[in-house]
């Protein structure tokens, strides 16, 4: 699985990256997940609110931290 | 928005809730001055019309007061927001006429959802997708300035008619600083690669959302928001209770006080680097009034702490030349510098 945090520094972008993080060793998923701070890039994905979740290159989060909970479930699906 | 993606299913009997709620919050709120004064008489057994005993009086009254109603509204806008996107606004205000997109563009960044640390990637994707420059700042320039913490408190610490006023000139240096931006065509201090930049718009399907939804992304809005300034309240409440009563007249009331001219642009260029939200400010304005800082100038500082900001700017710098950073900050401190007098000279 490709996972993707889209987001420049802010605190909710660093909270995002930490509970996907988190979900993806609980949930033993092979993945590998990166940071995407370049806005060019983020724009790519046609996210206007950072932070955002791309999975597989599918936006799947944006404008919101979820909590350990609801993000293993949608990474579940 | 998409943060009801993750909310929705379980329960569906949550706006139920909020009129199970209603009542108690009613019953309370008409009774908080029996209750504030059964507290400070009968529990605490102070006795009455002793300076301490009616600071602690206003402040146990005051801070549930401003708690119940921030609740009240930040739930409120947390259900209207969740039927605002941030898409929905841009495909609203793609290719608007200059004025028109303007008043558009500044009453939608009231009701948009908005972090200023999305700023740069709203500020792209409205721009790539033909949003004129003009109207992309009057949103900008509103989403910060008017929200609805700021309206609580000010009803809170200054009455309706402070709160009324504060929106109504917000919104109009909004637009008036989005139109001239537009007026005087600035694109080209837009930096280029901002036009290179492509955006997908696939997967930008509506997201269909249920009343349960909408009840759920109010209380969210309620816990996210709350917890975040809770303390600035009560920090706010605090002060203003302690000054309650008190008639300071020092250094501060006669250099920004009414009777000097230089206030208001003084106040806006200390306002200019300091950073904060509207709830950490609000106590510091408290201060200031009572510290015989006149209104115009303590609500013109306030605008420019949220709406002009050193660390906005040098976010800015990545996708705006310096000429047109300079025009906005310049603009958007004359409209302030104008609020300021009119509330200073003509409204008293």
């Amino acid at each position: 699985m490709d996972i993707k945090v889209l987001g420049t520094g802010c605190t909710k972008c660093n909270n995002l990256l930490k509970v996907t993080t988190e979900a993806v060793n609980e949930l033993g998923i092979d993945a590998t997940i990166t940071k995407v701070e370049d806005f060019p890039k983020i724009m790519e994905f046609g996210v206007m609110t950072t932070p955002a979740l791309v999975v597989d290159g599918k936006v799947i989060l944006k404008g919101s931290v979820p909590k350990l909970d609801e993000l293993k479930g949608l990474l579940n699906q | 928005m998409s943060q009801n993606l993750v909310l929705s299913e379980k329960s569906n009997r949550s706006w139920l809730l909020p009129l199970l709620l209603l009542p108690i919050w009613i019953l309370l709120y008409i009774n908080l001055q029996p209750i504030a004064d059964y507290l400070t008489d009968t529990v605490l057994g102070l006795s009455t019309g002793t300076h301490l005993t009616e600071t602690i009086r206003f402040f146990i009254f005051e801070v549930p007061k401003v708690m119940l109603l921030l609740v009240a509204i930040i739930f409120v806008v947390g259900m209207v927001r969740s039927f605002f996107t941030t898409e929905k606004t841009r495909k609203v205000l793609e290719g608007k006429s200059l004025f028109a997109g303007n008043v558009m563009a500044s009453l939608l960044g009231i009701v948009t959802p908005f972090c200023s640390c999305s700023a740069i990637p709203l500020f792209l994707g409205f721009v790539e997708a033909g949003v004129p420059l003009g109207v992309t700042f009057s949103f900008l320039i509103a989403a910060p300035m008017i929200n609805e913490v700021a309206l609580v408190l000010l009803v809170g610490l200054f009455g309706w008619k402070v709160a009324a006023i504060y929106v109504a000139t917000g919104l109009f240096i909004a637009i008036f600083s989005g139109w001239l931006i537009g007026k005087f065509k600035l694109e080209k201090y837009v930096e280029d690669w901002v036009y290179q930049v492509k955006t997908n718009h696939e997967g930008e399907q509506e997201q269909k959302l249920t009343l349960n939804d909408r009840v759920k992304s109010g209380f969210a809005a309620v816990k996210e928001t709350l917890g975040k300034i809770w303390i600035y309240i009560i920090i706010g409440i605090a002060v203003g209770a302690g000054a309650h009563g008190y008639v300071p007249e020092d250094l501060m009331g006669q250099l920004l006080g009414k009777d000097n001219w230089y206030g208001v642009p003084l106040a806006i260029l200390i306002g200019i680097p300091m950073y904060s939200n509207a709830a950490g400010i609000i106590p510091i304005v408290s201060v200031l009034i009572e510290k015989g800082v006149s209104l115009g100038t303590a609500l013109a500082f306030m605008m420019s702490v949220i709406a002009l900001s050193l660390p906005e700017i040098i976010i800015l710098k990545k996708v705006l030349k310096w000429q047109l950073i300079a025009f906005f900050v310049g603009v958007v401190a004359m409209g302030i510098i104008t609020v300021g007098f009119i509330f200073n000279y003509i409204m008293v």
